[in-house]
């Protein structure tokens, strides 16, 4: 969602123009400085989110520069009841879990049994590897009845951990699926 | 949360027991401020001093795993006080309930016990009921087989003393807390607890919850603004992702897991929908038969049928009796009996307990497939600390996924509010949601059994999967609308009086037009009216309208069920459905209908003796249980020592640890007890900076840098003892592993005195691996045990014996 810029920046640039008549000059670079990322936040497009950490549901706003089409500014939201856009240490540190952090993977990556490195490959290859790892391993295991011949239809050898760290409808797709699978040993970070 | 985190604010006193709110909820603990700023107590018992401590009016130090002896003493104390709000226990509770006579409890145990299984036969764990099958009472809480009165006599053994004894805290401090929070059994007051991880991570989790559970229905704090029990979870979507249930015991909306002796559907919702033959019991679970069939629908699509059961005989049966946890998982996996597991945005190298034996599981792989935005040491396990990679069989797949702010979806708070995210950006490089992962790679297993064929391929071929857009990418908004549920058949329905057609294909508006024959599909019953039937996504609403001032904020978001911010509301009201309080007056029932919150049900209060409800609707007698049979160890909580504790005999019984959690019996599976060779008493936490094992915060220079690395908070007087220094090396050792780390000396720990000697505890926090930063330090969970509740396995994080050695 694209939100109008805020009033209260505008109240920020004010007091720093203000400031900007004494003589120590490090501190007018520095208003500048805030001024021309507030003046890039103006003309930014502007979504909200929330964040990824606890679960208080603390409302963010993520600010895109429309030339780069990159995050260059994720501060609180306001609007936000929960949290009146007031964040906490890892909240306030949210732009580092964007592209901008080095750490990020953008690979996938595949390590062959007893090699000692990481390759690189692409999804389809990934895919289609994995597709032929799970079907081979639930056809070779499945239980399809029990010791007292009870229908039970599940794949005991294959498990499914996380995520409470993704979205509502990405949780459902994994619990539709690992129990069209077979699966059984399901779990995720509710329980640790 | 049965309330939610604005709502805090509304309280008269706050006891935070079993959460650090001020470092791990920092906007949570806003409003617990907001709350005392206006007046309200707080009060904050743990095993150390904490920043949330220093905030509160007072803290309290407890030994760690013996919160039901500290909350037990209360409820004597409550009782034998007459300090319980008498209305609210007589009516909305079973406390008048007469006991069936064979119910018995002595030395620690329950009646039904099997030593062998460490189970209980619930035989003797009922009611007494007349003719017409409905449970006998005496509203004059006297009958001595009354619930009430065993409950009484339960506590009775939970003396000062006692209690005092077991949990390391003074006399004075008990009674200090006790006075305070029985003040709140006023009808017109409010008291509400706070917990989080330092209550559901012990063998006795889930009763130290039932616990304070009970205290709050003995005052009256359920159903009301500024009450409930309020669990403070600690992951962004970990109420969304348990609604949903990625969970062995669960399917979406926590319907059960079929299991193997319920071979048909008939048999299966015989055995999931309860009965009621009290005409004042909504019983709302007796329409159990229509959510289930309807998420069979979600889960199948058209071949689904009345004639093959809705494909019931398709899902996968749990073994009776058996269980599937992260502990099982393991545990299995280390027996090598696990050859493929998928690990979406979770450590468990770091995170699970037991880690020596968590890493050496990872090893038996055959694959392994992880999904998420940074490396972690799960994934890079074959290359650890100790791992030669050429030994190592296991094929590995590291899938880049997006971040956050990378896609689109909702995402629920522990309040239950779940709010819609929006896209801001792509995410780098290849990486996609790890929606889009699930999506692709099923796609990939369905093609290859449409070729193929295999066993049982009939649920992956029928799985209904069909939530992409033109681009092939996920849409959100038709996974979102499935889980809201459809119309699969053009159905006559009556709505206020008035007939009407409701047309195949469009949005079901509640749960309560939801159908058990098939006409309707819903992907999760709870969040059914998450869209209007005009298609608007209630998720996204951003009004800021709050018409009580109570801060329920009707408009924005959508909490489940139905949109009602405080759940079991009704009970906010006395029998005439007229507000116990006034002042904060969330519901009330006027000319004919509820006004204010959502309520728990359209039905008049239960001074209605012809049309009216009781207000616990989805109990199935209608009121709250302060017995509560459903427990695995007992209906009343009893203290039992930690799996490892400082103590050789329970100073309550003879049962010395909970006789019904289960054992693990590898050979990496050491415990300790009472041992001289680990004598102190260790728990483990986390800090502002980081979260969880760290996973994501380690990789961030700005909080590493304040976070950087391993410690043990030891006390002023055991570093004396140990001739250890402040920030000095040091190595923590339990029965299981090692932790290297270094010793902060602090007086935010103080030696207990339990049992007439000095115990001493410890703590560490949990958030490092050994992958990033590089010589850092590793997991704290070396030391843990694999030991879990004996009703939800949550693992025992957070009471253990440890040594602690200068290195």
């Amino acid at each position: 969602m694209e939100l109008t810029r805020r009033g209260f920046l505008k109240l920020s640039g004010a007091v720093g123009a203000s400031s900007a008549l004494g003589l120590n000059f490090k501190p007018v670079n520095a208003y500048a400085a805030e001024l021309s990322k507030s003046n890039r936040i103006k003309s930014s497009k502007q979504y909200t989110t929330i964040c990824a950490y606890c679960s208080c549901g603390c409302g963010l706003i993520c600010s895109v520069d429309n030339l780069t089409g990159k995050i260059f500014n994720i501060e609180g939201d306001p609007e936000n009841p929960i949290n009146e856009g007031a964040l906490c240490a890892k909240g306030a540190g949210f732009f580092d879990l964007t592209e901008a952090n080095k750490h990020r993977l953008t690979k996938v990556r595949y390590r062959a049994p007893y090699s000692d490195k990481w390759e690189e490959k692409d999804w389809d290859w990934a895919f289609s590897r994995i597709a032929r790892l799970v079907k081979d391993t639930r056809d070779k295991d499945f239980v399809t009845t029990n010791a007292q011949g009870r229908l039970v239809n599940r794949t005991e050898s294959i498990a499914h951990l996380g995520s409470s760290n993704i979205d509502n409808e990405e949780c459902w797709l994994i619990s539709q699926s690992v129990r069209a699978m077979g699966l059984v040993y399901i779990d995720h970070q509710a329980r640790v | 949360m049965t309330n939610h985190y604005i709502d805090l604010k509304n309280s008269d006193v706050i006891l935070i027991m079993g959460s650090n709110a001020a470092e791990h909820h920092p906007l949570a603990f806003k409003w617990i401020m907001r709350a005392k700023d206006a007046g309200a107590r707080v009060i904050h018992v743990d095993p150390r001093y904490t920043r949330t401590s220093a905030r509160c009016d007072y803290h309290v130090p407890i030994r760690s795993g013996t919160d039901i002896a500290f909350l037990g003493g209360m409820i004597k104390y409550i009782i034998e006080g007459n300090k319980f709000f008498r209305d609210y226990v007589v009516n909305y509770t079973n406390a008048s309930f007469l006991v069936n006579p064979d119910f018995s409890f002595e030395d620690g145990l329950f009646s039904g016990y099997d030593a062998q299984k460490r189970s209980y036969n619930k035989e003797t764990w009922t009611f007494q009921k007349d003719g017409n099958g409905i449970p006998l009472k005496d509203p004059t809480l006297k009958h001595p087989q009354c619930v009430f009165q065993l409950l009484k006599q339960h506590y009775s053994r939970y003396t000062l003393d006692k209690v005092s004894s077991i949990t390391g805290v003074s006399k004075e401090n008990l009674l200090k807390v006790y006075e305070e929070y029985s003040a709140t059994g006023a009808p017109d007051k409010a008291g509400t607890e706070c917990y989080a991880l330092g209550w559901t991570h012990h063998t006795s989790g889930s009763q130290n919850i039932r616990t304070m559970s009970i205290i709050q229905l003995l005052l009256g704090n359920m159903g009301i603004a500024g009450g409930g029990i309020n669990a403070l979870r600690g992951e962004p979507n970990v109420q969304g992702s348990t609604d949903h249930c990625i969970l062995y015991g669960n399917l979406p909306g926590y319907l059960k897991m079929p299991t193997a002796s319920l071979a048909t559907l008939e048999q299966y919702l015989t055995k999931n929908t309860p009965t009621s033959s009290d005409p004042q019991s909504a019983n709302y679970y007796q329409n159990y038969p229509n959510f289930f069939v309807s998420w069979l629908k979600s889960l199948y699509g058209d071949a689904a049928t009345p004639e093959n059961g809705f494909g019931y005989s398709w899902l996968p049966k749990l073994e009776d009796g058996k269980h599937y946890s992260q502990l099982h998982l393991f545990d299995r996996m280390y027996e090598g009996a696990i050859k493929g597991l998928f690990a979406y945005g979770t450590d468990p190298a770091v995170s699970s307990p037991n880690t020596k034996k968590t890493r050496k599981a990872l090893e038996k792989l055959d694959w392994l497939v992880c999904a998420n935005i940074f490396d972690n040491e799960t994934a890079s396990f074959w290359f650890g600390p100790g791992v030669d990679p050429k030994q190592v069989k296991t094929e590995v797949f590291l899938l880049p996924a997006a971040a956050t702010m990378e896609k689109e979806g909702s995402q629920s708070n522990s309040g239950r509010w779940v709010q819609w995210k929006y896209k801001a950006v792509t995410p780098p490089g290849d990486a996609i949601s790890c929606g889009d992962i699930q999506i692709r790679m099923m796609d990939a297993i369905k093609a290859l059994y449409a070729k193929e064929g295999g066993p049982s391929a009939e649920p992956i071929l029928n799985l209904k999967w069909n939530y992409k857009d033109i681009d092939g990418n996920m849409d959100v908004l038709k996974v979102s609308k499935q889980i809201n549920g459809y119309w699969e058949a053009d159905v006559e329905v009556t709505e206020n009086g008035a007939k009407k057609i409701m047309n195949k294909g469009g949005l079901v508006p509640t749960f309560g037009m939801l159908r058990s024959d098939g006409t309707t599909s819903c992907g999760n019953w709870i969040m059914s009216g998450s869209f209007g039937a005009d298609g608007e996504n209630k998720m996204a609403r951003r009004g800021k309208e709050d018409p009580t001032g109570l801060g329920l904020y009707p408009n924005w978001s959508f909490v489940w069920p139905v949109n009602r911010r405080i759940i079991y509301n009704r009970a906010s009201c006395d029998i005439n459905g007229k507000p116990y309080n006034p002042k904060r007056n969330i519901l009330e029932w006027k000319d004919g209908k509820w006004v204010g919150d959502v309520p728990d049900g359209p039905w008049p209060p239960m001074a209605d003796k012809e049309k009216g409800k009781y207000p616990f609707i989805m109990k199935v007698d209608g009121v709250a249980s302060l017995f509560g049979p459903a427990m695995a160890e007992g209906p009343f909580p009893e203290h039992y020592e930690p799996l490892e504790g400082p103590l050789a005999k329970n100073p309550l019984s003879s049962q010395l640890i909970n006789p019904t959690i289960e054992l693990f019996s590898s050979d990496l599976d050491q415990v300790a007890n009472a041992s001289d060779k680990f004598p102190y008493v260790c728990t483990t936490y986390s800090c502002t900076e980081h979260w969880c094992s760290g996973a994501l915060t380690r990789w961030q220079a700005w909080l590493l840098e304040m976070q950087p690395e391993l410690y043990v908070e030891i006390s002023e007087e055991l570093a004396r003892e140990l001739e250890i220094a402040n920030g000095s090396k040091v190595k923590v050792s339990s029965a299981r592993g090692e932790a290297a780390c270094i010793a902060m000396v602090t007086k935010r720990f103080k030696p207990f005195t339990i049992e007439g000697r000095t115990v001493h505890q410890v703590g560490l926090p949990f958030n490092y691996g050994w992958l990033y930063p590089e010589d850092g330090s590793d997991s704290t969970n070396f030391l843990t045990p694999t030991v879990g509740d004996a009703n939800t396995f949550c693992p025992e994080y957070k009471a253990f014996m440890v040594n602690v050695t200068r290195r």
